[in-house]
């Protein structure tokens, strides 16, 4: 069966006076019907920017520059933008960061959810209706018969980011691609919100695209992860071999200065240095400058990625214990 | 997952429920708005209702005696011994009727300018918002340009042009609506700027996004999403570009290229009363004058007060 969702070396540019940026560098990855793939990495990665190349809401001038978005096999990166409009929303739903600002403050919820139900299925209004107190029920909120006239802001944060995980699902899509969907919640609802994202999407065979920066969400929601680094995948890979056994340096510094429930009495870890500046990737590894065991071949040319354990890492140390092993 | 009642409180009425709200509440605690409202309300009444509130037609040639010009306010008039209230004008014409009549056009003149303005302001305002790029240069450079002349001169410079390719027969059926169409072209920038920067603000927003996502156009995003979210401010706009659209009309035709003299706005009569001031019959002048002053300070006030009352940041 093919994926789901599928990016081909994907490269998005922004053309500035100082030269050509590429936040997202040759990103590959395969999401399946039903997994939930996470993607990790720090502030400027590039992980939001992938998010929003695939479903096509690049702002100018940032653009894809080559590569490919395929959508259960059809290519949706070449499309119009009329052709784009029928199949983002059908079939792609998306979760964004800021349950404050991801509703209309103006619109009844029930409003909101017939909108976007009545924009992609064949259904009557009645029909929409009904189905959006189903999905207010699905997403639990309690008396959603009542609750579905109610405004935005008459919800708290935690119920306003479930009323968006239904908006998200309300046209039965493909892939649910959630941005950072527990960073503006509560720690208390955060696990709540995840694990209710990951049954919706679990029931209905539903691929997730969850983009986080937070280890402890990935642990807990994702099937497999993807670290990026400067806009380039440092590392891909089932989460349990990732986490415990990270093939790629920069992963196990991000482990490393992960906080663990038993606390070790030491410092946590910290990455020396911090992410280059998009117009000073280094050449070679993006991060040779800040790796403990960088070599001098990491200095110079491409880096090889290497297979491995259901996964693959772009490092020269793993390509070495690869062919030592 | 704690249980909730499924029945929400009930709702009180709409009527309890604007009495209830911050908006009222704050009006109800500002003396200088009730007054001002008040002032509104009776001014737009009785100009509403000038033909079943005033004393004489003062259109009706029938009616006019050149006995009773000049009469001055409350006193009778030495020869009929007729008393007008706020006295005649130098036809026998009632004041009091003239000024209600009167502003029955500077009101008109206004409200409809300003709907114009409105309309156009807000509409080319949320295009050069959302759709950035050429329309936004466009659109704001012309704003931008048309800032830069008195929208006083503006409007003449309109109403001169419209005058000209009006038909000699129809210019004073035509005057009042070149009037409005050239004050509304003189003030649709204010709308167009400040719906602009609020459309860059609200498009930014996630739920915009949103609605990108679920493929509606670009249309019906405008209008269904970022339209009402950008409207608090242009009521604003809208109530104190009334006050400057009454005193645009007044101006105009305090200079004669205004309302015809067979439809006299207040800006007509007080350009007709302003020839007597100095043979000393002042209430030709006066009550017209004091009249805009009232209805130009009031709205003003209004408007004042609805721009505090819907800023947050000053509850």
């Amino acid at each position: 069966m093919s994926p789901i969702l599928e990016l081909r070396d994907l490269v998005v540019e922004i053309p500035t006076r100082r030269g050509v940026l590429r936040p997202v560098d040759s990103v590959s990855f395969q999401i399946a019907a039903g997994e939930t793939l996470g993607v990790v990495g720090e502030s400027g990665a590039g992980k939001s920017m992938t998010g929003t190349a695939v479903i096509g809401l690049l702002e100018r001038p940032a653009r894809i520059a080559s590569g490919e978005v395929r959508l259960a096999g059809d290519r949706i990166d070449n499309l119009s933008l009329a052709a784009l409009r029928r199949i983002r929303g059908k079939r792609i739903g998306m979760v964004f960061q800021d349950p404050l600002t991801s509703l209309n403050p103006l619109l009844k919820i029930g409003d909101q959810l017939a909108e976007t139900m009545l924009a992609h299925l064949p259904i009557s209004a009645e029909e929409a209706r009904a189905r959006a107190i189903a999905a207010l029920e699905e997403v639990g909120i309690p008396a959603a018969r009542s609750r579905i006239d109610s405004y935005p802001h008459e919800f708290s944060g935690g119920m306003r980011q479930r009323v968006v995980i239904a908006l998200a699902l309300a046209a039965e899509p493909d892939l649910v691609i959630a941005d950072e969907p527990t960073t503006a919640l509560d720690v208390s609802v955060q696990a709540q919100i995840i694990a209710l994202l990951r049954r919706l999407c679990r029931e209905r065979g539903t691929a997730v695209m969850l983009i986080t920066h937070d280890m402890g969400v990935i642990a807990e929601a994702a099937d497999r992860v993807a670290v990026m680094y400067a806009g380039r995948l440092a590392e891909i890979g089932p989460v349990q071999s990732v986490l415990t056994d990270p093939a790629h340096p920069y992963t196990r510094g991000l482990m490393a200065s992960t906080p663990m429930a038993q606390p070790s009495g030491e410092r946590l870890h910290q990455i020396p240095g911090a992410m280059p500046r998009l117009d000073a990737i280094p050449a070679g590894c993006a991060f040779h400058p800040r790796c403990p065991v960088a070599q001098d071949q990491c200095r110079l040319g491409e880096t090889p990625t290497v297979a491995g354990c259901g996964g693959r890492a772009g490092c020269w140390l793993a390509a070495q214990a690869q062919v030592a092993a | 997952m704690t249980e909730l009642p499924q029945d929400r409180p009930a709702t009180p009425s709409a009527l309890a429920r604007a009495w209830d709200s911050d908006l009222a509440h704050s009006f109800r605690r500002s003396p200088v708005t009730i007054v001002a409202a008040a002032v509104v309300t009776v001014l737009v009444m009785g100009a509403v209702l000038a033909p079943w509130v005033a004393p004489y037609d003062p259109f009706d040639p029938a009616t006019l005696n050149l006995m009773d010009g000049f009469t001055g306010p409350m006193t009778p008039n030495e020869f009929t011994g007729n008393t007008y209230w706020l006295g005649t004008d130098d036809q026998g014409r009632d004041v009091f009727s003239a000024i209600l009549y009167g502003m029955r056009i500077s009101l008109f003149v206004g409200v409809a300018a300003v709907l114009f303005a409105l309309v156009l302001g807000v509409a080319l305002g949320l295009l050069a918002g959302y759709l950035g790029g050429w329309t936004e240069t466009i659109i704001m450079r012309i704003a931008d340009i048309q800032l830069t002349f008195p929208s006083i001169l503006v409007a003449m410079l309109i109403f001169g042009i419209a005058k000209g390719l009006t038909p000699p027969e129809a210019r004073d059926t035509m005057a009042i609506w070149v009037l409005i169409v050239s004050i509304g072209l003189s003030d649709w920038v204010q709308f167009a700027r400040v719906v602009r920067g609020a459309t860059l603000v609200e498009a930014r927003k996630e739920y915009v996004q949103a609605a990108r996502l679920i493929g509606r156009s670009p249309g019906a995003i405008m209008l269904r999403h970022v339209l009402p979210n950008v409207l608090s401010p242009v009521l604003v706009i809208a109530t104190i570009g009334l006050a400057l659209a009454i005193i645009a009309e007044a101006t105009l035709s305090f200079l004669g290229v205004g309302a015809p003299p067979t439809q006299p706005s207040l800006g007509t009569l007080i350009r007709i009363g302003q020839g007597f001031l100095f043979s000393g019959e002042w209430w030709i002048l006066a009550f017209p004058a004091a009249t805009l002053l009232a209805l130009a300070l009031s709205v003003n006030l209004l408007g004042d007060w609805l721009r505090d009352a819907l800023n947050p940041r000053l509850r």
